[in-house]
């Protein structure tokens, strides 16, 4: 079986965002596998464990530097990548579209995987796409998997802590929730041997990909800034436990 | 040009939840005819509410007794109420179930869809959004002939608006999904806890609980401010509370009116999760903590020892 992960390269959630050209960001940070996908990769590896014939593809939409988020991928355990190049940014009817179309030239896709969401777009929405176009079933934000009988049976978590059972045909779409497993983080010896497994590269321009009315662009970025002015609750244990209510009360009316 | 509006409303125990109001208040403008869908309720029963904040068409539609519960006949049936009544921008909630039934709607049509908007202007096409793990605000620009919006619960203040609204029946009975099928589903309706992104109130753990058990201590508090209780990653990791209660960049975002952050210090990640709330209200034994020089109120005190007073004298309310 033949499982693709899709995987983006998106800024550190710790590195400070300088926005330029009005709906840009200055991509001089550090960039890496989106966490969510660090769940897929090690799922799909999991997978594998237990079906030595699989083979697992990393695939990446983004520039150049995208390299280093799939060389991570199969420092997890991929076996190999596929670079998508495109020095632009693309929303995520453009981004399914162009992972559809690879993997359907790449290979003949028995499961999916994509992280839940991308921690930098936040679209969450380019798993139902590809499935979509695949007229293959998805699940997201799923916290457990087991492929049985030709079958996915997962569990997609709402609030809470409760979650949904599905149970999906296979070939699916699998959107990776952050409870699905504990990512497998590569030792020096993965990483080595990842520096081996290829990366086929492929021009975005040249998948000729079709172009829909329907599109989003994002025109603007701004900081999102809370401006908020501490003010210090004082006294004993009773008397800030007094004033908090009174606030709760009088200023946020919410008791 | 009177453009036709659909507005997915969400329903728990048979009741509408207070965050569809602020979503109908956001999807009301000038020349627009406001479509409310109910999947499976008595549109009689959820009429009279429904016209006090604007609605003028209410299609309830009904679906096989086997599929209620199965995100793709819903989203099958949603899209044949878009279809028949030429419905131009869908609006519905970011919630766990919005998450999975707006994007199957919007990739199905092939159609444009924001997440977790707390700014549309429908006029211009113009949506707002947060990125970066919420540190920026997006202004996008959405095409297309249909237009799918998912709202942030909570973003919008209700506004009432009457209106006199008239019930369409859909029947979406025929409906069916082949290839994903429901086994169970988490039931909602039988959980006591108030969903952490939906509520008004939240009190939230982080290393200063020092353990699991203190949680019980601000589960008290929020069952008292009829709020719910939320964690950083380092509660979640270290394993006290389940990762459903985690806050943050990898966990809930939420917005609720007011933010208690508990022995929280307040990393990056963690503001990404919450830093829209209304009121942020942070405990902390170190001053020096991030979350106190970016919030409304701060204690310099132990969580431990303000919580169980605050619960004292919330006491009788």
């Amino acid at each position: 079986m033949q499982i693709y992960v899709c995987v983006k390269h998106v800024p550190d959630s710790a590195a400070n965002i300088t926005i330029v050209e009005k709906n840009h960001i200055d991509e001089n940070l550090t960039f890496l596998l989106n966490p969510y996908d660090e769940h897929a990769v090690t799922e799909a590896v999991r997978i594998k464990d237990s079906l030595p014939d699989a083979e697992i593809i990393v695939v990446c939409l983004g520039k150049d530097d995208a390299q280093k988020t799939l060389r991570s991928a199969l420092a997890m355990g991929a076996d190999r990548g596929v670079l998508i190049e495109s020095n632009k940014n693309h929303d995520s009817i453009e981004t399914a579209q162009a992972l559809k179309t690879v993997i359907e030239q790449d290979g003949n896709p028995g499961l999916i995987f994509t992280g839940r969401e991308s921690i930098d777009a936040e679209g969450m929405q380019t798993m139902f796409r590809i499935g979509a176009l695949l007229d293959f079933p998805v699940a997201t934000n799923v916290v457990k998997l087991d492929i049985e009988a030709g079958r996915a049976v997962v569990d997609s978590a709402l609030s809470g802590g409760i979650a949904n059972t599905y149970e999906m045909s296979l070939p699916c779409v699998i959107g990776a929730g952050r409870g699905l497993n504990t990512p497998r983080y590569p030792t020096f010896p993965d990483v080595v041997k990842s520096k081996k497994k290829s990366i086929k590269k492929i021009v975005f321009s040249d998948l000729k990909i079709e172009s829909l009315a329907a599109g989003m662009n994002i025109v603007e970025l701004e900081p999102l800034l809370q401006e908020r002015e501490p003010k210090e609750i004082k006294g004993d244990a009773g008397e800030v436990a007094k004033k908090i209510v009174r606030i709760l009360k009088e200023e946020a009316k919410v008791i | 040009m009177m453009k036709n509006i659909g507005i997915i409303i969400e329903l728990d125990k048979g009741r509408i939840k207070e965050t569809n109001f602020g979503m109908i208040t956001l999807a009301r403008a000038k020349d627009t005819e406001l479509f409310a869908v109910v999947v499976d309720a008595d549109a009689e029963i959820v009429k009279e509410e429904l016209e006090s904040f604007g609605i003028t068409k209410i299609v309830e539609v009904s679906l096989a007794e086997d599929q209620q519960k199965n995100p793709v006949v819903r989203a099958k049936a949603i899209i044949n109420v878009i279809k028949e009544y030429n419905i131009c921008a869908v609006f519905g909630l970011s919630t766990a179930m919005g998450k999975d039934l707006l994007p199957r709607i919007a990739a199905l049509l092939k159609a444009s869809l924001v997440m977790d908007c707390y700014a549309v202007d429908i006029k211009q096409n113009l949506v707002k959004t947060s990125q970066y793990s919420g540190k920026t605000s997006a202004t996008i620009k959405a095409a297309g002939d249909v237009l799918i919006f998912g709202v942030r619960p909570n973003a919008i203040e209700p506004v009432k608006a009457s209106s006199l609204a008239e019930i369409l029946k859909f029947d979406g009975t025929s409906l069916i999904s082949k290839d994903l099928k429901v086994i169970k589903t988490g039931d909602t309706d039988t959980s006591e806890n108030i969903s952490l992104v939906e509520a008004d109130v939240i009190i939230a753990g982080g290393r200063g609980m020092k353990n699991g058990e203190n949680f019980t201590i601000l589960s008290k508090c929020a069952k008292k401010l009829n709020g719910a209780v939320g964690a950083s990653r380092v509660a979640v990791d270290a394993g006290w509370v389940p990762y459903s209660m985690q806050v943050g960049q990898t966990g809930e975002k939420v917005s609720p009116l007011v933010y208690i952050a508990c022995g929280i210090s307040g990393s990056v990640q963690h503001f990404a999760g919450m830093k829209t709330s209304g009121m942020v209200i942070a405990i902390n034994k170190d001053e020096n903590a991030a979350i106190m020089s970016n919030c409304d109120y701060y204690v310099k005190a132990d969580a431990l020892e303000i919580i169980p007073e605050l619960i004292k004298h919330l006491g009788n309310d």
